[in-house]
This record gives structure tokens, sequence and C-alpha cells, in this order.
């Protein structure tokens, strides 16, 4: 009968009801799973393997004292400058609490850490940005921090590195933040015309601003794997081109492609890298010199 | 046929009822002279208080205007036996950025500036004056050679920003952009920038990274236009005009922020209502400039300059 094919389905008495309890059984961030290669693994595994999946070698986002941690020779880092405070010049409603609740979240006071450290032995002053905090976009204390730590590097006479990862110049600080663009490369020249080294390390992401000044002024510019890096939004180049992008658009290996990096790099050797190029720039190298 | 803004509305009306009853008392057999007189001062009093009270969104209305003077109307004004210099010897020629030499009061000078079109034609030759990379590589280019023969520099700002198409970033926009303000830093010659109509983002700075920035009165310069601003913060493009008043963005308000040196006045309605009038007062402000800055050497401008844009940002120490 037509009728038993209705009735039937209400024979189903019991129906698995997931435990609650069994939900929570995990505690919240034991396990990671990889937005990419949707991996599932231990979270303790990922941070010992610099936060690159083992399944797709995806590079997850780092914060600047993660990148301290895994660049830096262990406890050589000195902050700088981490008592400067942002202001509101434009009096956008909300900002100051925006800044407040990322400085909370991070740990920093601004989108940026600076100081002193040691590579492999090796003295160098770096600048860590973290996209993290308020996307890692460039306001005034981002601008003068960044700054300060050239400035510092000159002074000392050592190799400035920089890990960049930003969504470019801080709306919120109008004009004054599109200013640190020529504020940071003003102090880049002086570092270069001494003949001191400066290396950009491009990270997921760079974009606006920030890439169309110190990012991508660096004497040697290296990216890690599949960063997002590019000068306009993805989005607003389909509506002015029409046509739509390749995949593998405004990543590093794009632009390793057409010419504008020096090399991609993996987490795992960037240290060394990085090291060896200091090493080969230092005045102790020339050995027939 | 000037094109008129909307907020000049009620002047342009008027003065059109005005000369309608001047034709009329010419030709019919009434005397209006009182009355004529009467609507003519309230005319100028409609006029100051709505010309010197313009809004920021005003400005970019004026800052935008299709007669607005370009660079090469100010070339052609201002300076004499101008020669363009094409091509950035890499790739090709963009014409959304002029430069050449020529003299300026008997000085020879590198001039390099935005160009937008008049017309539709033109602007799609230009791009509407948004540079590729190889318009930031040629304006380099000249500027190293400038620097060579020891000829000041005088860039005029005038774009919406740089392109955001796909050649563009495939070429490097963004390297191009940074390798000028680098660059720039380290020139040994005089640098005078002057913001003539819309100075939009990166893509304007690229010409910026002077000894002297001036301003035309109703120029503007931001990090993103303000229907970016409002689409990006209030995720609405239509409320450009509130973003364009809370983002600072006129010549008063950066010369206030110390980005700006001096602000260049405009005639009455803006720049296009007398555009000989406009070089001239323009023509001035860039004598006493360069005057200022030849009287430098060479480590004495790359100082101030580095020191002028060191200064720049606000923030509690």
């Amino acid at each position: 009968m037509i009728r038993d094919i209705f009735s039937r389905n209400r024979k189903h008495k019991y129906a698995t009801i997931p435990n609650l309890a069994s939900k929570t059984d995990v505690p919240e961030g034991i396990m990671t799973k990889c937005p990419e290669c949707k991996y599932i693994g231990l979270t303790k595994e990922l941070m010992s393997n610099k936060k690159v999946c083992p399944g797709c070698d995806h590079h997850y986002k780092m914060t600047a004292y993660e990148r301290v941690a895994n660049f830096l020779d262990e406890s050589t880092f000195v902050s700088m400058d981490d008592h400067l405070e942002t202001v509101n010049p434009l009096n956008f409603p909300g900002y100051t609490d925006k800044i407040k609740s990322d400085s909370k979240k991070t740990g920093l006071n601004e989108a940026v850490l600076t100081g002193t450290g040691q590579i492999n032995g090796q003295s160098v002053v770096v600048a860590i940005m973290d996209a993290h905090f308020r996307m890692g976009s460039m306001g005034s204390v981002v601008g003068e921090k960044i700054t300060r730590a050239v400035e510092e590097a000159t002074k000392q006479g050592v190799p400035f590195i920089i890990f960049t990862a930003s969504g470019g110049a801080r709306m919120q600080e109008g004009v004054l933040s599109l200013m640190q663009m020529a504020k940071t490369s003003v102090a880049l020249k002086r570092h270069s015309e001494k003949g001191y080294l400066f290396i950009s390390i491009l990270t997921h992401p760079t974009t606006g601003g920030v890439s169309a000044s110190f990012a991508s002024l660096g004497d040697i510019n290296l990216a890690e794997p599949k960063a997002l890096i590019g000068f306009a939004g993805r989005r607003v180049i389909e509506q002015t081109v029409r046509e739509k992008l390749p995949e593998n658009f405004q990543t590093a290996e794009f632009l390793l492609d057409h010419g504008q990096l020096d090399a991609v790099v993996h987490r795992a050797s960037m240290k060394d890298t990085v090291s060896t190029l200091v090493k080969l720039h230092s005045k102790g190298e020339n050995k027939n010199g | 046929m000037v094109k008129t803004l909307p907020f000049e509305e009620p002047v342009i009306q008027l003065r059109a009822k005005i000369s309608e009853l001047k034709d009329f008392t010419s030709n019919a057999e009434v005397d209006l002279s009182t009355e004529i007189q009467q609507l003519e001062d309230r005319l100028q009093k409609l006029e100051t208080d709505i010309y010197e009270n313009m809004q920021p969104w005003d400005r970019v209305q004026v800052a935008r205007h299709p007669e607005r003077p370009t660079t090469l109307d100010y070339i052609r004004d201002l300076f004499t036996d101008f020669i363009e210099l094409h091509g950035d010897r890499l790739y090709g020629d963009d014409e959304a950025i002029v430069g050449g030499i020529a003299s300026f009061n008997g000085q020879p000078i590198t001039i390099i500036g935005h160009q937008r079109g008049r017309d539709t034609k033109e602007n799609i030759r230009r791009n509407f004056g948004m540079p590729h990379p190889e318009g930031y590589r040629k304006a380099l280019r000249l500027m190293k050679q400038a620097e060579k023969f020891k000829r000041p520099i005088i860039c005029f700002i005038d774009t919406k920003g740089a392109y955001p198409g796909k050649a563009a970033e495939e070429r490097g926009q963004s390297e191009a952009i940074a390798r000028n303000l680098f660059e720039m830093a380290g020139l040994k010659v005089p640098v005078i920038s002057v913001v003539i109509g819309e100075g939009g983002s990166g893509g304007a700075l690229a010409l910026g990274v002077a000894n002297h920035i001036h301003m035309l009165e109703n120029a503007t310069y931001s990090v993103i236009s303000p229907e970016g601003a409002a689409s990006i913060l209030w995720k609405d493009a239509a409320l450009a005009q509130q973003a364009a008043e809370a983002m600072k963005i006129t010549a008063p308000d950066l010369k206030e922020m110390g980005i700006v040196d001096e602000i260049i006045p405009e005639s009455t309605g803006g720049a296009h209502r007398d555009p000989k009038r406009q070089a001239v007062l323009m023509g001035e402000v860039l004598q006493r400039s360069l005057d200022e800055l030849l009287k430098l050497n060479e480590d004495q401008l790359v100082d101030t300059r580095y020191e002028k844009f060191k200064s720049i940002g606000e923030f509690i120490e």
C-alpha cells in the first residue's frame, strides 16, 4: 500500500543524538584543521613545525612574537619603541577602542614589533609586522616604529630585516598614513646610501601602501610560499579589467614568475637563508679585500 | 560653456535671471535698473556665501572639473622651450604621465606631471591620468637625468591613483611606486611638488617626495578616494560626501597637519574659471619656492627633505 511508504518512516523510534559532552571532549585549540588541505593535526605539532601544515606546506599566519621565537637566536631580541601610542587624528568613531582591543589581543602596542637581535650570532635590526593587529595596516605609529628601527640599523651599521604583513594604509588616519610610505622610504634610502644591507621578507598578506613602499625596497626581496602580494585588491582589478584573473594571481609564485622577487623561501629554511645572506654581506667575509 | 557643479547652481541661476532682465530692459521701454542693482548685490552676497564656504565635497567636485587646468596647461602658460621626453627605456611610454625639460624664467627645469585627458578620446589615450609602472619609471628616469645635469625638478600631481589593472600588477606597480619614493629621497637637486587636482594615494605620492609640497586651494590629497573610503568604512560608496569631510583631504587640512607648505589661491569658483590667472598665481609660488631651495647645497637639500617626512605623523611618545 502506498500509505506504508509514509507510515514506515515513523517506525524509526531511535535516532542517534550526538552526546554534547563528547563534542567538547577535545579542548578548544588542541587540534588545528588546515584551511587549505583540511588536514587535522595536533596544534603542538604544528607549532613545532613553524606553523607550516605537514600535509600541504600551507604557511599559517604568524604573530610577531612567534616570528621572533622562530627567526632570531634565543633571548637575543630586545624590543624598541613599544611605548609609542596611537592617537585618533581624524576623530574616527570607535578607532581608539579598536586599537585598544587589538593591543590587548596581540600584546603589541601597534601592528609592528621592532627591535635588535641576533641571527646565528650576527647582529641585525628587525621589524616584524603582525596581521592580527588591524590587518597589519600602517598608521603613524607603524611608520614611526619602522623608521626608527631603520635609523637604529643605520646608526649601528647593521642589516635591517623586515617581515611584512599588511593590508596597506590605515584608512582611519587618512593622509598621515599615506605619508608613512614616504617616511619609511626616506629612512631606507639613508640606510642604503651607507652601504648597509636591507632584506625584505614578504609574508601573507602584503598589499597596498606597504607593498608600494618598504616591502618592495629590499636589496633582496624574499617571500613565503603562496603569500598574497600586490598593489590593488583582486576585486578592484576584476572590476576594472572585467576579466577573470588567473588562480595564482598576486601570489608569491606569480611575482617570482614576473621577475618581481628574488626568491620564494620555505619558512623552514628562512632563518638559514637570511643568515647566509647576512654573512655574505659582512665585511669580514671579503678575505681578498 | 563651463560645466556647472551642483553646489554653485543657485549662483548660476541668479546670474541667468539678471542677464535675462538686462536683455529685457534693453528692448522694452521700462527702467528696471534699481531692481537689477538689487539682484546684483544679492548675487555678490550669494557668491561670497557659496564660494567662501566651500565644503570638502564641493572642493572634490572642483578638483575633478573636466575643464580644470592640467599639467600641460601649466607647462604651456609658465614655461618656455618645453621639450617632451618619452618612455621608460624598459617597456613603453605611459601617456598618463608627461615629462620633459623647459625653461622657467630662464632657469632650466625638469617638469613631470600626471596628465588627464580633456575629452573621452584623450582620456582613453591617457588612461584618465592613472599611470602604469612604466609611467613611474619614466618619471624616475627623468628625475635621475635632472640630477645629473643639476636641474631642479617640478612635479604636478593630478591623479585618482595608480592604475589597478592586471598588467600593472604583472609589471610591478608596487615596486615602481616604492622605487620612486626611495630614489626621490636621495635626489641632490631641489624638488617641488604641486597638487593641482586630485592627489590620489600612492599613485600621487610617487611624484611627491619633495622639498616643498604646495597645493592649489581646491585640490585634494588623500590616502583613498572619498568613494573608496565610504565603501570600505561604511560599505556604501554613496556616502562619499561624508567620507570627504571625515578624511581631511583639503588643502587647509593638509597645511594644518604640516604636510603642505603653501596653499596657492584659486580664482572664485575654481581654477577653471580663469586658467591664465591661475598660471600666474602658480608661477609666483614656484619662483619663490625655487629661490629658497636654490640657496641650499646638495646635502642640505637631502637632509631637509628627510626631516620633512620624518616629522609627519601623530602619536603619543
